[in-house]
């Protein structure tokens, strides 16, 4: 009975792979493979430019993890060398409800605060509201507690002995964090960041609401402007109503589109995977 | 000649506790590091304030002048008459899907990896799947759904359907059930099973009488805060037929409403966030009641958490 409980997860593998593969080999087998590197994302006139989506994703995530790295990485070196055993039971649940804040409402928040008061400022009189720099920022400010608390974790995990010979050496704290620890949990924060990129380009309502492009978009990597991320485009297909089963390639493309998705992650996330084990394995 | 070496004594002591304070210095970049750590962490918990700030300054208002109203309408395309309890009917029924489906199989699960398998290339199998299943993408889940559930399945489910969406949740928050109750599971310390299999239990009854009791608390956490995370989950129930827009519902009975439309208090937000400025007290005032259940729920499990933890 346990058994068949665990079976269930492999289950679910396969009809996540034959799902997204079926529709997706739909999609290649009857599209004309050059409309592929066209210039722009328009399923509903049959211009499918897969690059348009990537560069988009790219910059989306790319943007968040200029605003999640350092800040999840200065929380993780304080958390886990500086602060009190007090200041941290306070400060990690409060990192659990940030981390816990919904997609959307980050999606909200970055279309109407951050869009217009800090995106503004930095590009003038371009924005209109929607562009890639919020919905980068918003997905910064959502995988910032994730990249804190594995970091932390990785940090916090490296033996005292190791400190203490530092500290008996006569290093000081500063160099002991950045010199001692830092290094000895490179593969945890490593794992770190690479899961942070992966939930970065996973993340869809933040960059559907902030980054604006609804129906389709040119190729662009201007965070000023808008743009459609592979996440995005799937929602925006979807809620363009039922018409997304008419008789154009949308319907598969939407998995085709997910299919490429589901590979760049599960890669992220196979590689974070063997880094924080070999952490494990270490100490 | 009696004091030289007490002079010395002395310098040494001296010299020691100069180095422990950095030289006798103030060490300028020591500190300047330190504040750097300081202000970034500060900067991110402060954005969390911001965020907050702005939704129940923005919130408070329409729900105090729509009171209970707010709670017990339909969608509706008037701003000033939509209200969310169509969404908060839709969430508690995924919410019961997860309840129902997620959380016996992921529990039988993990105590399956736990407790009863051995280390064989299954099971490993059966590990590196579900912690990467923890990773795709929930929009990938609701792909999922819109092929098997919507599509393939559209007799028994009805196509975009309540059913369809709560069997999505299931299958996206199964493999968090999995991975929180394992470590749950983990942590209980193998004494206590060798000692109950030193009296004679069979493996069942450890599970059953010391293992899962003393990992109940954990599991328990680990359950509720998967369960908040399907709460706020919006991307595979826009897939998998979430309504945007109005509809009524017709409570004729169990498998009419199971197979019925439906809408999700995040995916009311999403809709109401696309609709005109006119909307956006709404979407605020839908946002503060979703954030205020999503807090609740965390600080009751980081209450269960703290209140039961046991340290071996």
């Amino acid at each position: 009975m346990f058994l068949a409980a665990a079976s269930v997860s492999i289950v679910i593998s396969f009809l996540i792979i034959l799902s997204l593969a079926g529709e997706a080999w739909t999609f290649i087998s009857q599209i004309d493979l050059a409309l592929l590197i066209e210039r722009g994302w328009f399923p509903r006139r049959d211009l499918y430019s897969i690059q348009t989506l990537v560069a988009g994703t790219l910059t989306v995530a790319g943007i968040g993890m200029l605003v999640a790295t350092p800040l999840g990485l200065g929380a993780a070196i304080y958390l886990s060398e500086y602060a009190s055993p007090r200041m941290r039971r306070t400060v990690k649940p409060i990192l659990e409800v940030l981390a816990g804040i919904p997609s959307v409402v980050l999606g909200y928040f970055a279309l109407q605060v951050i869009s217009p008061t800090i995106v503004d400022p930095i590009c003038p009189g371009s924005t209109q509201g929607f562009n890639m720099a919020a919905a980068g920022i918003g997905v910064g400010i959502l995988i910032t507690p994730l990249i804190a608390s594995v970091a932390e974790d990785a940090m916090y995990a490296v033996p005292r002995s190791l400190r203490e010979a530092s500290y008996g050496l006569g290093a000081r704290k500063r160099t002991t964090s950045l010199k001692i620890v830092f290094p000895a949990a490179i593969s945890g924060i490593v794992a770190a960041l690479i899961l942070g990129l992966s939930r970065g380009i996973g993340e869809t309502m933040v960059v559907s609401i902030a980054a604006g492009a609804t129906g389709g978009s040119l190729f662009s990597i201007n965070p000023c402007g808008p743009g459609q991320t592979m996440t995005a485009a799937v929602t925006a297909l979807a809620t363009g109503s039922d018409q997304v089963r008419g008789a154009t390639l949308a319907f598969p493309s939407l998995f085709f589109v997910g299919l490429i998705l589901f590979i760049f992650t599960l890669a992220l996330n196979l590689v974070a995977d063997r880094f924080v084990r070999s952490v494990r394995i270490r100490y | 000649m009696a004091s030289t070496p007490r002079t010395q004594a002395l310098t040494g002591a001296e010299a020691v506790r100069r180095t422990l304070e950095g030289g006798g210095r103030v060490d300028w970049a020591s500190r300047a590091f330190e504040a750097f750590l300081v202000a970034l962490l500060v900067l991110t918990l402060g954005v969390l304030a911001w965020l907050l700030t702005v939704v129940f300054v923005n919130g408070i208002p329409v729900l105090a002048e729509r009171g209970i109203d707010f709670l017990t309408s339909p969608l509706n395309s008037q701003a000033d008459a939509a209200g969310v309890s169509q969404a908060i009917v839709g969430s508690l029924f995924l919410m019961l899907f997860v309840a129902l489906i997620s959380v016996p199989l992921g529990i039988g699960a993990a105590v399956y990896l736990e407790e009863y398998a051995h280390d064989s290339s299954f099971t490993r199998l059966v590990n590196t799947v579900v912690r990467n299943l923890a990773g795709v993408p929930s929009i990938v889940y609701g792909l999922l759904g819109l092929a098997v559930f919507v599509v393939a399945l559209a007799d028994f489910t009805g196509g975009r359907s309540l059913i369809s969406g709560g069997l999505t949740m299931a299958i996206l928050v199964l493999p968090i059930v999995i991975i929180t109750s394992a470590e749950a599971l983990r942590a209980v310390p193998g004494s206590i099973r060798e000692a109950a299999f030193g009296v004679g239990a069979t493996r069942w009854e450890v599970v059953r009488s010391h293992v899962l009791p003393y990992a109940a608390p954990g599991i328990f956490t680990g359950t509720i805060l998967s369960m908040a995370r399907a709460f706020g989950e919006t991307a595979p129930l826009i897939l998998v037929g979430a309504v945007i827009g109005g509809f009524n519902v017709q409570y004729d009975g169990v498998v009419e409403t199971l197979q019925g439309r439906y809408t999700a208090l995040p995916t009311t937000v999403f809709d109401w966030a696309r609709k005109p400025p006119s909307f956006s007290g709404n979407v605020y005032a839908a946002i503060v009641v979703l954030i205020v259940v999503l807090l609740l729920v965390n600080a009751l499990a980081i209450y269960l958490r703290n209140r039961f933890e046991r340290r071996w």
